[in-house]
């Protein structure tokens, strides 16, 4: 229980927990307080100063979210001292940053606009000092932009990095006014330990880190007669992208994202959760496969716990932090580059097309999808296997320029082939649903049986905790993995790099053994994805698995394998999982990579 | 000048220090409270600049109740025109470290910490031996307590007492928000007191002569004596001990050149005081006094008419745009701000108005900067602006 | 002199390996090599566990850790109020004059870096500056052509250790 005490915020007395600052406690009484590098999911900075509120008996003023409140403090918000001081705050940082609103990506979703909008800052008296530096903009990586004239120094990038990613790319640098966001050595973003995540991107306050965009080639490629465009969309594309086009987190707009993408010109509109389920087929027998060979064949060369491979920071995470474990990782390419391969050979097959003609374009929640379609190993449908990645942001914004109106859209429905999928595919979006999925499936094979959880939902792989563990018992397993008799699957699941590298070390110093883990590298997984809609939260995050659960619960099919595309592609082209045309379509390899 | 000058010179601490076993060994022989009791009867004031009690300092860290505290001692003296506390350590070093050891007895720490400036490396090797012949001497006692020296690297926000924890952490010498307070977290989140040399050397005085002798030099809310670094156009540059209190006119008097413009008083961060107010300048510590009181952290540094109140200004202004932390915003740009500034209306690219706008900008640096240097930094540029505002136009 | 990486292993195993340990490690590199190269910096890291660009942040926010390569013997000169008031720009002429360098530059032979600094605490004995870490204060142009000339002579004669 925690001790209440009594405080004054613009003259209304209320009652906040002890401890709790005043930004949060102002919210109690009614009142916003505006914030720049204060955010939600990272620590208290208090270095912007745009949250400054006066204390009765204090000369100085405070920062909101750095201030405890105290017994009897008497709190003013919008006096005139406050006011005053919070205007010269927002014009020294207007004088520090490039201000060609205009030419910004982030125009309409800039914090420090708003500020500037709110506080009607119409006169710059300060003198510009972005001019006077030389900044370089740092558009090397096919993930991102870095753009240090746009940089206000609020720490939010570097305390993500590290705070929820543990990975420290981004550091601040120099001091006094040379202070800045800097990488080691101020090297390129993309010759550093950068996972290409894009949490930066997602908790950046203006323009000086957005992802590289690719709407111009798109729609290039959509004018063009000659291409056949086809877009996939990941799963947790359907439950962000409403945010951006005007509603509620956690609205679930499938049909409505299928519809515009048809208006926008696509020829084809598929469903990423039909190669993941794929995914589940191909991972799911790599695990089994993997648990025969050390169970039974006692081979040194297998390794186990088998991690999921399905998150492209997380794979270029492990790259560079645990390049001597790089054997643990499923083979399987993820569920984008899996559809990117089908795409230019069974897809074009079947429909007679000439691949060379094709364009494949993803719609992913994610920044390090454009890295992933970029490696050079990406190519085994003899082409570049998916072409250009959009994040969910980009989608909004052609859709906005499409002139649709997203709101009055008719349902429509995924094209076929490759548009079916099940609710397991769909939970791939939330931190566990690929754990959830894989075990829906697996388990059903092993022993001929539904997982013993009530409606499939197995409750202990959700959730938001930073790392979860499950069990499950196999007994009476079909004679075909009879050696499975008595086993204990032990899983785990993280998300948020900070966590998986906490899971990491548990397991590279032997303390935990588990068969098979799920590695997210987003906070709650691909829907708080570095290419979903800006703000996230935890609020917002919780909203979005909500959405997607709600989305598997109302499929008709819920496992991969009961998938009867799948099934059809298992006859009439892949033959089996872990086939040859599998292993040479489907399945990659990984690079050791420098960790300093 | 008239001659009512009446300026005290004092000779505490470079008092010969061949007594410190005696003063330890007497004093790690008292209870404790009753040495805190001491150093607040003497109305001790940290000599750093900030002026916080040094007695209430000890005794809010010696309440805490965690068995890992740390001392430390700040020598990371970084202000333009100070230069006492690398006399001190040359001159007094055992004055330090025997303060330091009665402080780590009095709230109950053993482990300490002298954070040494960079700048002052060859200092490095006197200190070690008088470290090592303490630390034989505390194991004599059979005093439980270690002392480290550690060295800066050329930054000086890390004189702030948060920014230097951060700075011993491995970190960049960023100030943290307070609260919390270093005698509740500090040094690796544990209850922690620093104290600037100065401050350390005069608990020596206290502490051997009783609280009495400091207390009845000086004045109401500013006893005892303290140490200035003087420099500028001055035909006696050095260090001195002098009673606090007196009056800038006394000081002039006796350490100007008779020609004397106006006096910064606590350096870079502090004010510029002009001729006219000499007389109704007093240094020491703000209380309820008439007339106007600076504190300082000891540097005096004086002007006489050749010198060009414009390029004074300038000099402060790049000094503090290079060594602002650069985290928080009315520092970080501030600082540019003032500086471009005044360049811009000297060139007449801004007309003489905009100076008022930057006096504005000061008030707002000074009310919401995140640490004490960020909040004083635009004090030099206020007080300079304010009495020699047509040298900043012509 | 040990290499490099030997050297940040003895650090490492003197100092300890706990971030805390960040600073002397630096500075004991900085010691022998002058400054921090990327080579030396990404070493740092690996010994004590830390992401590189967190080495790279810590140091560049510290004047004295350079991590451009410097001359054998860097001159760091005062450039604050009283050493300015007291005729550092005519000791910066002479130094310059004499070195044929500007500050922030090196001479070619890798000897000599001219840095300008904020205050070293000599304002009574103005202008000051440092040679590595030894200080001269009270300069004129013909009192620091005359410690360069020892520098100069030192450089060609036999007792060529670093100070």
């Amino acid at each position: 229980m925690t001790t209440k005490i009594k405080i004054t915020i613009n003259e209304k007395q209320i009652e906040v927990a002890e401890g709790s600052s005043i930004v949060d406690a102002a919210v109690c009484a009614g009142v916003i307080i505006p914030t720049l590098c204060f955010h939600k999911d990272l620590c208290v900075a208090g270095n912007c100063r745009v949250c400054v509120v006066e204390i009765a008996g204090q000369k100085r003023l405070s920062a909101a979210c750095a201030t405890p409140c105290e017994e009897g403090m008497e709190i003013l918000t919008n006096s005139l001292k406050v006011r005053n001081a919070r205007k010269q705050i927002i014009e020294l940082l207007l004088s520090e940053h490039n201000a060609d609103c205009t030419l910004c990506y982030k125009n309409g979703n800039c914090e420090l606009q708003k500020l500037a909008s709110d506080y009607k800052i119409m006169t710059q008296d300060f003198i510009q000092l972005a001019p006077l530096r030389k900044y370089q903009i740092d558009h090397y990586s096919p993930s991102m932009i870095k753009d240090d004239s746009k940089c206000i120094r609020c720490q939010r990038c570097v305390r993500t990095c590290a705070e929820i990613q543990g990975v420290s790319a981004l550091t601040a640098a120099y001091k006094g006014d040379r202070m800045k966001i800097a990488t080691f050595f101020e090297k390129p973003m993309n010759d550093v330990v950068c996972t290409n995540c894009g949490q930066c991107i997602n908790h950046c306050p203006t323009g000086a880190l957005v992802e590289r965009n690719y709407i111009e080639e798109v729609w290039d490629a959509l004018a063009n007669k000659d291409k056949f465009v086809i877009v996939q969309t990941a799963p947790a594309v359907r439950v962000g992208l409403g945010e951006e086009l005007g509603f509620e987190p956690g609205t679930r707009v499938t049909g409505k994202m299928v519809a515009a993408l048809k208006r926008l010109g696509f020829d084809a509109v598929m469903d990423t959760d039909f190669s993941a389920d794929l995914t589940i087929m191909e991972e799911g027998s790599e695990l089994l496969m993997r648990l025969k060979k050390v169970l039974v064949d006692h081979d040194p060369n297998v390794k186990l716990p088998l991690a999921t491979s399905c998150s492209p920071a997380w794979i270029k995470y492990i790259e560079h932090m645990y390049p001597d474990y790089l054997d643990h990782l499923s083979t399987c390419k993820s569920p984008q580059q899996m559809f990117g391969a089908l795409v230019k050979t069974y897809y074009a097959k079947h429909f007679n097309l000439n691949p060379e003609n094709i364009v494949s374009v993803s719609i992913m929640p994610c920044t390090a999808k454009k890295f992933e379609a970029n490696r050079p190993e990406m190519h085994d449908s003899g082409y570049r296997d998916v072409d250009y990645v959009l994040t969910t942001r980009e989608l909004a914004i052609m859709i906005k320029q499409a002139g649709i109106d997203f709101l009055k859209l008719d349902d429509r429905s995924f094209d076929q082939i490759m548009g079916a999928s099940t609710g397991a595919g769909v939970i791939f979006g939330a931190t566990g649903g690929v754990m959830e999925a894989a075990l829906r499936t697996a388990y059903e094979l092993v022993t001929g049986r539904e997982v013993p959880f009530e409606n499939l939902n197995i409750m202990p792989v959700r959730g938001m905790e930073g790392v979860r563990e499950a069990s499950i018992l196999i007994e009476n397993p079909l004679p075909d993995w009879s050696f499975l008799e008595g086993i204990e699957l032990k899983c785990a699941v993280a998300h948020g790099l900070v966590n998986v590298k906490s899971l990491m070390d548990s397991i590279v110093s032997g303390e935990s053994q588990y068969h098979f883990i799920e590695i997210m590298a987003c906070p709650g997984g691909c829907l708080g994805g570095g290419g979903q809609p800006i703000p996230t939260n935890p609020e917002i995050r919780r909203k979005r698995a909500l959405a997607i659960y709600a989305e598997d619960q109302g499929m008709p099919l819920r496992k991969s394998h009961q998938n009867p595309e799948i099934l059809k592609i298992y006859s009439e082209f892949l033959t089996e999982p872990l086939g040859e045309v599998s292993h040479h379509l489907l399945h990659t390899h990984y690079t050791p990579r420098e960790r300093f | 000048m008239t001659p009512g000058y009446d300026l005290k010179r004092v000779d505490f601490i470079f008092q010969d220090e061949s007594d410190w076993k005696e003063i330890l060994q007497k004093s790690l022989g008292r209870p404790s409270a009753e040495l805190i009791n001491e150093l607040i009867s003497s109305e001790l004031k940290g000599r750093g600049g900030a002026g916080f009690p040094t007695g209430f300092k000890w005794k809010l860290a010696a309440d805490e109740l965690n068995p890992i505290k740390y001392i430390i001692c700040n020598a990371d003296e970084g202000e333009p025109g100070t230069f006492k506390d690398r006399e001190i350590l040359t001159k007094v070093p055992m004055k330090v470290l025997t303060a330091m050891a009665i402080c780590g007895y009095v709230v109950g720490s053993h482990e300490a910490y002298i954070y040494l400036r960079g700048e002052y490396f060859f200092l490095q090797p006197a200190l070690n031996k008088a470290i090592q012949e303490f630390q034989a001497t505390c194991q004599e006692l059979n005093f439980d307590f270690r002392i480290n020296l550690f060295m800066g690297a050329g930054a000086y926000i890390c004189g702030e007492e948060t920014a230097l924890f951060e700075s011993m952490e491995g970190k960049r010498g960023e100030p943290r928000n307070k609260p919390p307070y270093p005698t509740s977290f500090g040094y690796l989140g544990k209850p922690t007191v620093i104290n600037n040399v100065e401050t350390l050397a005069h608990t020596y005085t206290i502490f051997k002569y009783g609280a009495k002798r400091f207390y009845d030099l000086g004045v109401q809310y500013s006893r005892g004596s303290k140490l200035f670094s003087v420099s500028g156009d001055t035909p006696k540059p050095g260090i001195y001990e002098l009673e606090l209190g007196m009056s800038l006119l006394d000081f002039v008097h006796d350490f100007g050149d008779g020609d004397t413009k106006a006096v910064q008083v606590g350096g870079a961060s502090g004010f510029l005081v002009p001729q006219k107010r000499f007389a109704e300048t007093t240094i020491g510590f703000q209380g309820k006094l008439t007339g106007i009181s600076l504190p300082t952290g000891g540097s005096m540094m004086l002007f006489n008419s050749s010198r060009s109140m414009y390029n004074v200004l300038d000099n402060y202004l790049e000094f503090f745009r290079e060594e602002s932390c650069g985290q928080c915003t009315p520092c970080r740009v501030g600082c540019q701000q003032l500086l471009n500034g005044i360049k811009a209306v000297k060139r007449g690219e801004k007309n003489a108005l905009y100076l008022d706008k930057l006096l504005r900008l000061t008030e707002t640096m000074q009310y919401t900067a995140k640490c004490g240097l960020g909040q004083s930094v635009a004090n030099s540029f206020s007080s300079i602006v304010e009495n020699f505002r047509e040298e900043m136009i012509y | 002199m040990v290499a490099v990486l030997e050297l940040i292993d003895n650090l490492a195993g003197q100092y300890g390996r706990d971030r805390s340990s960040l600073l002397p490690i630096l500075q004991g590199v900085v010691k022998q090599e002058n400054y921090l190269s990327e080579y030396a910096m990404i070493e740092i890291a690996r010994a004590l566990n830390l992401p590189a660009a967190e080495v790279y942040g810590t140091a560049t926010f510290y004047s004295f850790l350079e991590y451009k390569k410097m001359g054998k013997y860097l001159i760091r000169i005062c450039k604050t109020i009283t050493c300015s008031m007291k005729g550092k720009n005519q000791v910066l002429m002479a130094i310059e004059d004499m070195l044929k360098i500007k500050v922030g530059e090196t001479t070619p032979d890798g000897m000599f870096s001219l840095l300008q600094t904020n205050c070293l605490g000599f304002c009574h004995m103005a202008p000051a500056m440092l040679i590595n870490f030894d200080v001269y204060t009270d300069l004129t142009p013909e009192k620091v052509r005359e410690i360069l000339s020892g520098y100069l002579n030192k450089k060609g004669g036999a007792d060529d250790t670093r100070i």
